[in-house]
């Protein structure tokens, strides 16, 4: 064709009805098969499966939807220090924090649920979530409990184990019946809770461990991928729960820690546990057997704490997948999902009206 | 190139082609990524490198539009239509450099990393900011669909002018030279 661009019209002059129908239709099927791709990828085809927005939604369906705080562990305290390596983690990890010396931390004190204004209770699960300023920029963060290792081994379970743990309105507790079902068909959810229930509870924040739960991968210098769980054990000395009738003080564990750090700085060993070859990654109700190698690299110190509605830790999503370089997921799937609900929690809350935090900033200044 | 060149130059239709690509690429995973939990961070992981790789080609494009200007509508186009695609194209290239710097600003205003590759990140453009960070993030969503809709009209109309019209619109961008 000497003219690309000269219409066809003059050259097809008999071109019929019915073949420019023809034409209409495939234009039609062109732009209906891009927007159904569209809309499938999106998930428009799938509406019950699970996703990072429905797993939101049963947070709020269990504790309420609490307009400006995180969808779960909505109770706490914003805290920091800095922590100090010791350099023994340089040959596992090329991840700058474990380079000897000092490094910022930023981090929060919680109880577990959604509750912004629940009552500590001592077997309420604690977290410790953290925040590492790397000198370059870069940042860790980590978002531990004081379980040794996840009731659930998948997100499909934990988003059963959630649905079954709403408290039914007349009890206040959760239905037996349907926990009961939840265990019946989750065998590796009741033999985790026989190893939480196996470790005695601490008397409060700063006794507790606090644990990686997920495994993750440390990668050094040489390339070496290293399986790897972390966790922090506490420098002040450890003391049973009180067993007595519930506590009267309704914020008794953050009063308790908030007094401590007043104090004194409160210290914790960031210890690695390396994972050996058949060690399961991808399961985190599953501790790793007694005697793998533990390195002590450095110490946590925090001597600083503040009420939710002051610390900077307030506006951080504590994504467990905010890894610096030399730190790299593993194939757990809840740390994917974790990632995608953590981020779900932040959006939502971003965008809503704050309201007071249960610890107020006259509280923490108690004893100052 | 020659002035009375009917077809974009070779770097433009490369250009075209691999932004496209990486475009559709992008709305894909993006849709996809909201949607998903056990690829979440895969996905996520894919979508900010290529964001920024956009954000850089687009300059460049635009450059280049302003240095090698396209090529006359056919004759089958009036006035109009011609003015309609202009403004089109340019939303899009709009769009290509919105979509991306929403992006990089919202995850600044929550204090995101943004890992380009190993440990080199691109900086914080905006303050740590959640309420600034809520807006952005609607906002990004809001012109990410706006973008999947200006690409079907700008699929819809080059299908139409190519079986309907049958004006050989196509041929001002195909990847291989056509000859004048």
């Amino acid at each position: 064709m000497s003219n690309g661009l000269k219409p066809a019209e003059a050259e097809q002059p008999h071109r019929g009805k019915a073949s420019t129908l023809t034409r209409f239709a495939l234009i039609g099927v062109a732009l209906a098969a891009v927007v159904g791709t569209f809309a499938y990828f999106g998930g428009w085809f799938t509406p019950n499966d699970l996703t990072p927005a429905r797993f939101t939604d049963a947070f709020e369906h269990v504790d309420g939807a609490h307009s400006g705080v995180r969808r779960n562990h909505a109770k706490g305290v914003g805290v920091s220090g800095f922590f100090e390596s010791n350099g023994n983690g340089v040959r596992l990890s090329k991840a700058l924090v474990f380079q000897a010396g000092r490094v910022s931390v930023i981090g929060r004190f919680s109880l577990s649920g959604g509750q912004p204004y629940v009552a500590d209770m001592p077997d309420t699960v604690r977290g410790l979530a953290l925040q590492f300023s790397l000198p370059d920029g870069e940042l860790w963060r980590t978002a531990m409990i004081n379980l040794p290792v996840v009731p659930v081994s998948t997100p499909e379970a934990f988003y059963e184990q959630l649905i079954a743990s709403k408290p039914d309105p007349s009890t206040g507790k959760p239905d037996p019946a349907k926990m009961k079902a939840f265990l019946a068909r989750h065998p590796e959810t009741v033999q985790a809770l026989r190893v939480i229930k196996s470790q005695a509870v601490s008397s409060g924040f700063d006794n507790s461990t606090f644990h990686s739960l997920n495994a993750f991968r440390f990668i050094n210098s040489a390339g070496d991928f290293i399986p790897v769980r972390w966790l922090m054990t506490p420098m002040q000395p450890f003391e049973a729960a009180s067993t007595a009738s519930a506590p009267q003080d309704k914020n008794y564990l953050f009063d308790a820690l908030i007094a401590q750090i007043h104090r004194q700085p409160l210290r914790w060993h960031l210890m690695v546990i390396i994972g050996q070859p058949g060690d399961p990654t991808n399961d985190a109700t599953i501790a790793w057997p007694e005697g793998r190698e533990k390195v002590d690299v450095g110490t946590l110190t925090l001597d600083r704490v503040e009420s939710d509605e002051t610390s900077a830790a307030t506006d951080i999503n504590f994504d467990p997948l905010v890894l610096p370089a030399g730190i790299a997921p593993s194939d757990d799937p809840l740390l994917s999902a974790r990632s995608a609900v953590y981020s779900q929690s932040f959006t939502r809350r971003a965008g809503e009206t704050k309201q007071p935090s249960a610890i107020t900033p006259a509280d923490v200044r108690k004893g100052e | 190139m020659s002035s009375k060149s009917r077809q974009f130059t070779a770097l433009s239709r490369l250009l075209h082609w691999t932004m496209a690509a990486m475009v559709l690429t992008m709305l894909c995973i993006g849709v996809t990524m909201v949607v998903s939990l056990a690829n979440y961070h895969v996905l996520v992981s894919i979508h900010r490198p290529l964001g920024i790789a956009i954000l850089i080609l687009v300059v460049v494009r635009f450059v280049n539009r302003l240095w090698n200007p396209p090529p006359p509508f056919p004759a089958t186009m009036s006035r109009a239509e011609g003015l309609a695609a202009t403004a089109s194209e340019l939303t899009m290239y709009g769009l290509m450099f919105a979509l991306p710097l929403v992006g990089w600003g919202m995850l600044s205003a929550a204090h995101y990393p943004i890992v380009v590759y190993g440990s080199l990140q691109l900086p914080f453009i905006l303050p740590h900011n959640v309420m600034l960070y809520a807006a952005l993030r609607k906002a990004h969503t809001f012109l990410a669909y706006f973008f999947f809709l200006m690409f079907i009209a700008h699929f819809g109309a080059i299908l139409f002018h190519t079986l309907i019209v049958r004006d050989g619109i196509l041929k001002r961008m195909a990847p291989w030279n056509i000859r004048q």
